[in-house]
């Protein structure tokens, strides 16, 4: 089994035609570095230890699953489980992969951590890794991000982060990554990349899923002794796609277990403003890898739009790109309001407030359950928490809040 | 098709330039900023000013290989063509009255997009001569290289600092035309880091392969391109070309001449 799931990355770094390593050449070298560094860690039982202390400890895993009774109840279908990760150290499932990238940094020497972020989940999760393990940590962040997900702005900051806004492009995830990978090219003697999700060039994509697959490890496990079976169905949503390849991923070979990624639709995919990349990109080269983009036909990189940052991505992580074509996952799209809605019905009916980009997956299991028996079993990813989302939700839906529209007024 | 071109042009050029012992001058500019008329006469100009050979950029959406100065040149540039078809355009209209080597500098989802195939005969086609393409590296350029050498046009590689000496072998043996040394780690532009390693660098691979080797990145004023063309066989000026244009505004075409002449002169040893 895990021999037939490593042969088919094939060339090193390639799932399929997906990934690779389209970095200036001078990032060549650290990446090698860091490969060979990696794969001595991945094979060290200690830090299998160390990272795995790391996790219970500090991080507080394993991550609960819980079954959503009442929202099982209201779609009238299959069983909803929701897999915690919003209950980790951090509110995300993002603290699992700083945790294994810090430890390698210091492996390396590296004194100094940089991570691009979208919501500021990842760079909350590495600030708060760097302050812990006595790290400098710089976080690039778009602009626009910084504006509507101020919460996380000032956790980094006050977990002694530098925080540092881009403003190039559409000032969002991409233009921090693109931003991120300038500062690595003139700072990689001292300095680790601490990549947020499964996308950048190999060995990032196979390390952070390496790093999150402990979400679909745990998940059998506790699968098995809660409901005394595999799940049938996993959801997750996808921007880059480190949440749902962590819970993907130790359930690729088992045939019997279904997948549904979830894309951004944004304003809907006809009109163009969505993070689609898989449904509606084409293949191309960004960030280090070949994957599925949104993209002009000349080769231009289309802005994308979500209203969940972490999600407003124009690429994916590469073996997203593979697991699409090869029929393993199913991906599908769901749009801000359908997202949105989904925040306040799994509030409202579970008393848990998902992040928004986690909302994608359960608006997408509220779709999918109803068609479903009671005897199939669904489990979503619930990849971060929502507190950082509450700007966003008043402005996009304030008469749910009681304002009236176009004022703070409060009715 | 013209057999002194392509791959051969650059041959020439370097022939000529060891005949009257000169280091080559590269003059990068980003094709259409602010307009692909400007670029059309301003590239005869720098030719009769002393460039020995012209790397015109194509603009991409995410420069990552690019420091402010091209990002914004980028930016600029970005509206004025709606394909690098446009582009092989300009190319062909230069290549009327142009002898000089010209090279695209772009990154490769646009030639991916394209279709590599298609790309290198229609880049040959127009009068192109060869490519610097900064995220596709030696490792993932197997089958651009094979298109490449099909059409005589020079797939030119890049060299960094932190190169391993094994694997700067293998890259300049691949790159035709000349060999891209980077002599600092960092973008287009940057203004330290200079690596101490440059001359160190230059006599390896002198060792094993006779391709010209040419200095690029952070080269800002004629000193410094006298001093890293005295270690090679030729410098870049990008950002600093870019940014004279932009800030002397209408006054841009005579800035750019005048900073080849200066560059030319401190090469030359006026």
């Amino acid at each position: 089994m895990r021999a037939q799931a490593e042969q088919k990355v094939g060339r090193t770094g390639y799932y399929g035609k997906y990934g690779g390593q389209f970095v200036p050449e001078t990032l060549i070298a650290p990446l090698r570095e860091l490969t060979a560094v990696f794969e001595e860690a991945r094979s060290d039982p200690d830090f299998w230890k160390e990272l795995r202390g790391y996790l219970e400890d500090y991080a507080g895993r394993p991550s609960p699953l819980y079954h959503a009774r009442r929202l099982s109840e209201k779609m009238g279908g299959a069983r909803i489980y929701l897999k915690r990760e919003d209950l980790n150290h951090t509110g995300s499932h993002k603290i699992n992969n700083t945790i294994g990238q810090a430890l390698l940094a210091r492996r390396m020497g590296k004194p100094r951590l940089i991570a691009e972020t979208g919501a500021g989940m990842h760079g909350v999760a590495a600030a708060t890794v760097a302050a812990m393990f006595g790290m400098e940590c710089v976080v690039f962040m778009g602009t626009k991000d910084i504006e509507r997900q101020s919460p996380n702005v000032y956790r980094m900051k006050m977990l002694g982060a530098e925080v540092r806004g881009v403003t190039s492009g559409s000032a969002t995830l991409k233009d921090a990554m693109n931003e991120a990978l300038r500062d690595w090219v003139a700072t990689v003697d001292d300095t680790f990349y601490v990549i947020g999700s499964v996308a950048g060039p190999h060995p990032y994509p196979l390390m952070v899923k390496e790093f999150q697959k402990v979400i679909g490890e745990e998940l059998h496990e506790q699968a098995l002794a809660k409901i005394g079976k595999l799940p049938d169905l996993l959801i997750a949503c996808v921007g880059g796609g480190s949440n749902a390849m962590g819970i993907f991923a130790h359930f690729l070979p088992m045939a019997e277990v279904a997948m549904r990624g979830v894309e951004a639709a944004g304003e809907g995919l006809e009109t163009g403003h969505h993070s689609a990349s898989i449904t509606a990109g084409e293949p191309g080269v960004l960030h280090g890898s070949k994957t599925y983009l949104l993209q002009e036909p000349s080769g231009q990189i289309k802005e994308a739009h979500s209203i969940a940052a972490g999600l407003d991505y124009p690429g994916v992580g590469p073996e997203h790109s593979y697991l699409h074509d090869s029929g393993r996952v199913t991906y599908v799209s769901v749009t801000d309001a359908e997202a949105v809605a989904a925040c306040f019905e799994l509030a409202r009916l579970e008393g848990i407030l998902p992040a928004v980009e986690s909302a994608h997956a359960i608006a997408d299991a509220m779709r999918v359950a109803p068609d479903m028996t009671p005897d199939q079993v669904i489990v979503i990813n619930l990849s971060g928490r929502g507190d950082k989302d509450l700007h966003t939700l008043r402005d996009y839906a304030p008469e749910k809040f009681g304002i009236v529209a176009g004022t703070s007024e409060e009715r | 098709m013209n057999p002194s071109a392509g791959v051969d042009r650059f041959s020439k050029t370097f022939a000529d330039l060891r005949a009257r012992s000169r280091k080559a001058l590269v003059i990068y500019l980003m094709a259409g900023d602010p307009d692909p008329a400007y670029t059309e006469r301003l590239v005869p100009q720098l030719e009769t000013a002393g460039a020995d050979i012209i790397e015109l950029g194509f603009p991409f959406s995410d420069p990552v290989a690019d420091g402010p100065v091209i990002q914004a040149a980028s930016q600029r540039a970005l509206h004025q063509f709606t394909g690098i078809g446009e582009y092989l355009d300009l190319v062909r209209r230069l290549r009327d009255t142009c002898g000089i080597p010209l090279v695209l500098m772009t990154y490769y989802n646009i030639i991916f997009r394209y279709g590599e195939r298609a790309f290198a005969r229609h880049a040959r086609e127009a009068g192109l001569d060869g490519t610097i393409i900064p995220d596709l590296p030696l490792d993932e350029a197997g089958d651009w290289r094979a298109v490449c050498d099909a059409e005589g046009l020079a797939a030119i590689f890049l060299e960094a600092p932190n190169t391993p000496p094994d694997q700067a072998q293998a890259i300049a043996g691949a790159s035709r035309g000349f060999v891209y040394l980077v002599s600092l780690k960092g973008v287009t532009g940057a203004e330290k880091g200079f690596g101490s390693n440059l001359e160190e660098r230059v006599q390896r691979l002198r060792s094993h392969c006779d391709t010209p080797l040419i200095v690029g990145f952070g080269i800002s004023t004629p000193e410094r391109a006298r001093e890293f063309g005295a270690m090679t066989d030729g410098v870049v000026v990008g950002s600093a070309m870019v940014h004279a244009i932009h800030r002397a505004g209408g006054d841009g075409e005579r800035a750019a001449v005048e900073l080849v002449q200066a560059m030319r002169a401190a090469m030359d040893g006026h």
